[in-house]
């Protein structure tokens, strides 16, 4: 008990005294992280936005799909883009395996179902309000696009947190292409995982703080937007 | 002597709307022409907004044809409508009436100096920096008629533009309606206000059970219904 308050005191230590190991790997994370998330929005939000104005045949197939790879497990994201990347892959040339940039990719494949998957539900809501008039103005579904995406520029962002949510807490896409390597490829996540495994748990701890921390500014970030969407859009 | 870019006159001809095999509207044949406002009329269920819709283009219709008779090339262009409930985007007042006129591809000097003018029409030129969709119910529908009328549209199509607002901001809207009618827009308004129809009507198109019972002058209708219906109708005693 005594050793696990002794842990707990050090981690604290840790991320007061901002220790360069633990900062290092907190912005690394949040540039893995970061970077999938605009990454992903650039496919996953005009995705959803297509998906939620355009009326085709296998359109409610595709919305299924897209719940779907929401739940994709993360280690099977990490498998498929490290048999992408690996030496003998259709990619391996580009040397991109254990690297950040794979890391990227790996998080952005895993969000961007569920950017695309979360931006449709809010868009189509603001589209079957918005259709009859954007059409009596003479814009199509097509022209509708921007305008959806402007007008739900609030609930998109906390979209886009829910997407930085998720990115940020899985352990097992990155592990996997990523390779866990110190100093280049180690992020919150991984390094918990090693740490605790390794029994350094003032380090494993102090990461976790980190993390815990981070997660719930974000989601006080998304209901701040909620709240300030609401004030000045009503 | 018409304006090359007149769209009126507006001809139906045999105007059927069904839905899921239920028919809306059935055998519907009237012209439009400039002048004063056209008010459809009818108990609920007749099909007075569907009829809107078939003359305006929002909905196909499942038989005959709708005919835009003047010379203009685009007649979708010099048309609009206002909803029951007014559909506001997630703006501020100004770019909301703006925002047709970016679609329509105005230039900016021109977007600003109508959405100005319209906006003062309304009565919102002080409110021109709020959001939108935190306007009172009265100010919103004022200000989707501006939207409408910053088009310069040759026609007007209002779906009961009044059914949920309280009598002060309904005679609001009817000042707008009449100014917008005095410049020469034609107006094709439907209601279920008999007193509003009275107040406002250049003619009279009755509908009842999704057929046309009568087009004529409001002066004519009201003083000597043309049908039994339509008696029926003006003594409150027809109510779908």
């Amino acid at each position: 008990m005594n050793d696990l308050q002794g842990a707990f005191v050090q981690a604290v230590g840790l991320v007061a005294t901002a220790d360069p190991a633990v900062a290092g790997i907190v912005l690394l994370s949040l540039r893995v992280s970061l970077a999938a998330v605009a990454v992903a929005a650039l496919v996953g939000l005009p995705l959803g936005a297509l998906l939620a104005v355009a009326r085709f045949p296998g359109r409610r197939a595709v919305i299924v799909a897209l719940n779907a790879l929401m739940g994709l497990p993360p280690v099977v994201a990490g498998l498929l883009i490290y048999v992408l990347l690996s030496r003998s892959g259709p990619l391996g040339s580009l040397g991109l395996l254990f690297t950040p940039t794979a890391m990227v990719i790996a998080q952005a494949l895993l969000i961007a179902p569920i950017l695309a998957a979360l931006s449709r539900q809010v868009l189509e809501a603001m589209w079957e309000e918005y259709a009859e008039q954007l059409r009596s103005f003479g814009a199509g579904p097509w022209r509708a696009v921007p305008t959806l995406l402007w007008d739900g520029r609030f609930a998109l962002l906390t979209v886009l947190l829910a997407g930085f949510g998720r990115a940020s807490a899985e352990v097992g896409a990155v592990m996997i292409v990523g390779g866990n390597i110190e100093g280049f490829t180690r992020l919150m996540t991984t390094a918990i995982a090693l740490e605790t495994s390794k029994g350094d748990l003032p380090l494993a701890l102090a990461l976790g703080l980190v993390l815990m921390a981070i997660v719930l500014g974000v989601n006080a970030l998304a209901q701040g937007l909620r709240d300030a969407a609401q004030r000045s859009l009503g | 002597m018409r304006a090359p870019d007149a769209i009126l006159p507006l001809r139906a001809e045999g105007l059927g709307f069904t839905a899921n095999g239920v028919a809306i509207l059935q055998d519907v044949t009237l012209a439009l022409e400039a002048g004063p406002p056209t008010l459809v009329i009818g108990p609920n269920g007749a099909g007075k907004s569907v009829l809107l819709r078939l003359l305006h283009g929002l909905l196909p219709p499942s038989a005959g044809r709708v005919t835009w008779e003047g010379p203009a090339r685009h007649p979708g262009r010099h048309q609009a409508m206002v909803f029951q409930r007014p559909v506001l985007l997630r703006r501020s007042v100004l770019a909301n009436c703006r925002y047709p006129l970016a679609l329509a591809g105005l230039p900016a000097a021109e977007q600003a100096r109508r959405a100005a003018e319209a906006l003062a029409l309304v009565g919102l030129a002080a409110l021109a920096d709020r959001p939108a969709r935190r306007l009172s119910g009265g100010e919103q529908q004022r200000l989707a008629l501006a939207r409408a009328a910053a088009l310069r549209p040759e026609v007007l199509f209002l779906d009961e533009p009044c059914a949920s607002l309280d009598p002060t901001a309904t005679a609001a809207v009817e000042a707008i309606i009449a100014t917008l009618a005095g410049r020469g827009c034609k107006i094709v308004m439907t209601t279920h206000d008999l007193a509003q129809a009275r107040r406002l009507a250049g003619d009279i198109v009755f509908l009842h059970r999704g057929r046309l019972q009568a087009q004529a002058s409001a002066a004519r209708f009201f003083d000597h219904p043309p049908s039994a219906e339509a008696a029926a109708f003006l003594r409150g005693a027809l109510l779908w």
